[in-house]
């Protein structure tokens, strides 16, 4: 199976998906602030990734979201289950007005993705660790039955400090899975983290290179990006999907929060609520005209 | 006079998957690097390119199947119980049974027989584990004869299953043309002084007691219940009615497994005396298969010999000496 490369996107269309990205944070702000609850920082630190891949690099039908030849999508990391959402809406699986249904009673939009609820959602994710196994389970589906099915996975950084992680990691160049693509957002923060550095910036899950290191040394083919950069991310992204008989790796430098000056680099918007005055000062940053509080 | 010895459930498994593997393409094996002691390896041999040799990472071993059922493959899952259901558990938790994935967990070396490989491999709590996790099926088969029928039946099944297999050659119950029905229990000896109920490859057992328990004069009712979860609670009323006692056994903890189905039934149904025999509160050991049988009195006699002293004496099962 090859997949033929597209033209490259033109100035138009990397503006549109910038403008995606920007929507994603919009929306995912607008939600956590009207309906009090949801994670920040991850679903911004992977909004450029997730425009990306909604916006143009996914082989997907949003009004045919069980089509078999569809490429599979997994949001290992499911708590940026906002992020997902998000860019679903605006990919056109659901009405960006059903945000604010997020982890509601009756939502679809589950607190983390779930399959079983809402179409489009490939495989339940949340319980951090397993999206990458999930998806080397695609990949060999998808190759056992003789589809032209790409994989791809979002991994957190701080997830891969589960063993699980490196399970897949280690068995997958085994079968050779070139259709499986994991995009690391190495946000390099955590909810938590260890002790150490100032009030803002406790110590990262990796440090910076080992991520690509540890991938290639259990035989990964390794990229690395600006996971900002969106001619970066769009021309990474599509040599990762040529397959070389390798699984690939894609470790995405990113900034946990990212759009919002405030949010960016603190680990306390792993999670958190914007005040009145603090969504309109991110709205303003994100230049989204508010005509309503949230 | 006791039931004649049948081949080991997991040659049969080995046997019967490649069998139905043959006529559908959908099939895959998935091992955790124990196929040579599944028997698995006879899937291997027939089917190299369709064997999954996921290595000693079973927590992946089963992420990777429910990612291979969505795509639309049926995987089956070579390994020991222990690292099928135990040590993935929040996988299947997540992955699979929350999803509904088509995933066939077939767990090897269930029970006490593990190849003397002592207290790490012998679990005793499976069934309590599979049956309390919502959207799992669990079966128990007691012979070659309704492991092939429980095999051939999980795949007609679209969803999560978790069926138990034995390690070494147990007693053959059933005559070939014997039908396994999901979820329905199968009385195998009628009797009106005590009803026994029994799962698994401990049913001949308990069948062999029963027959023990003839010659002095107590004809039990034994019902076999293949399928533990859902349990057929009209079927597990009905065996109570008929005696008006019950008594338990199984080759697992009498915490929250078969025993613990069936007080839960009944206590809600059809209030009865339920007894239940089987491993107590501890963790078991190293020794040959009938020792095993004997140090935890299962075995026909000891089975025997407990519910006789229960009817006798009043001595509860769970003395053991």
């Amino acid at each position: 199976m090859t997949t033929m490369a597209r033209p490259p996107a033109t100035a138009e269309e990397i503006a549109a998906l910038e403008d995606m990205a920007r929507r994603i944070r919009v929306a995912v702000i607008r939600t956590v602030t009207r309906v009090k609850v949801g994670h920040v920082g991850g679903p911004l630190s992977s909004a450029d990734i997730l425009a990306a891949l909604y916006g143009r690099l996914l082989r997907i039908r949003p009004n045919e979201p069980h089509w078999p030849d569809r490429d599979r999508f997994i949001l290992s990391k499911g708590h940026s289950a906002l992020g997902q959402y998000a860019a679903m809406a605006l990919a056109g699986y659901l009405p960006l007005e059903e945000m604010y249904t997020f982890d509601q009673k009756g939502s679809r939009l589950q607190g983390h993705p779930d399959m079983n609820k809402l179409p489009g959602i490939d495989i339940s994710t949340g319980s951090l660790g397993m999206g990458l196994s999930a998806g080397l389970g695609f990949a060999l589906g998808a190759r056992h039955l003789g589809r032209d099915v790409r994989t791809w996975v979002l991994l957190g950084d701080g997830e891969c400090q589960e063993g699980q992680i490196w399970e897949a990691a280690h068995v997958a160049p085994r079968f050779g899975a070139d259709n499986l693509i994991a995009i690391v957002d190495h946000n390099k923060f955590q909810q938590f983290g260890w002790r150490g550095g100032d009030a803002k910036h406790r110590l990262p899950p990796e440090d910076p290179g080992h991520l690509a290191a540890r991938f290639a040394a259990f035989g990964w083919r390794v990229l690395e990006m600006d996971g900002h950069d969106m001619p970066e991310v769009l021309a990474t992204l599509e040599a990762a999907a040529q397959p070389e008989g390798r699984p690939v790796a894609v470790i995405a430098h990113t900034l946990k929060g990212r759009g919002v000056s405030f949010m960016e680099g603190d680990y306390a918007w792993h999670m958190g609520v914007p005040t009145p005055e603090q969504f309109a000062t991110a709205m303003a940053e994100l230049g989204e005209p508010v005509e309503d509080a949230a | 006079m006791s039931l004649p010895m049948g081949r080991a459930l997991r040659e049969v498994f080995g046997e019967v998957v490649t069998e139905l593997a043959a006529s559908d393409p959908r099939i895959v094996m998935l091992d955790g690097d124990l196929g040579s002691s599944t028997r698995a390896q006879i899937f291997e041999d027939a089917f190299p390119e369709r064997y999954y040799q996921m290595g000693i990472a079973e927590q992946n071993m089963l992420g990777v199947a429910a990612g291979m059922a969505e795509m639309g493959c049926v995987p089956f899952i070579s390994t020991f119980v222990a690292f099928a259901l135990h040590r993935p558990l929040d996988q299947i938790r997540v992955l699979i049974a929350q999803t509904g994935a088509n995933v066939k967990i077939t767990a090897g070396y269930t029970g006490l027989f593990t190849g003397r490989a002592g207290k790490t491999h012998q679990i005793v709590d499976d069934i309590s584990i599979a049956r309390a996790m919502p959207g799992m099926v669990v079966i128990s088969p007691a012979d070659e004869v309704e492991t092939r029928e429980v095999l051939a039946w999980s795949v007609s099944y679209d969803g999560p299953v978790f069926i138990r297999l034995v390690r070494d050659a147990t007693q053959t119950l059933f005559q070939p043309g014997h039908r396994f029905q999901f979820g329905k229990v199968k009385v195998v000896r009628e009797g009106a002084d005590i009803t026994l109920i029994s799962t698994g490859t401990q049913t001949p057992r308990v069948v062999d007691a029963a027959e023990i328990l003839a010659a002095s004069g107590i004809e039990a009712h034994v019902v076999h219940v293949p399928t533990i979860k859902p349990l057929d609670e009209a079927g597990i009323v009905a065996a109570a009615e008929r005696t008006g006692r019950v008594v338990t056994v199984e080759e697992h903890s009498v915490i929250g497994g078969l025993g613990g189905a069936v007080a839960e039934t009944l206590s809600q149904h059809r209030p009865t005396r339920v007894d239940r025999i089987g491993i107590q509160d501890h963790y078991t050991e190293s020794a040959s298969d009938q020792e095993l049988l004997d140090m935890y009195c299962l075995s026909a006699e000891r089975v025997a010999q407990r519910v006789r002293r229960l009817l006798d004496s009043s001595t509860p099962v769970s003395s053991c000496d």
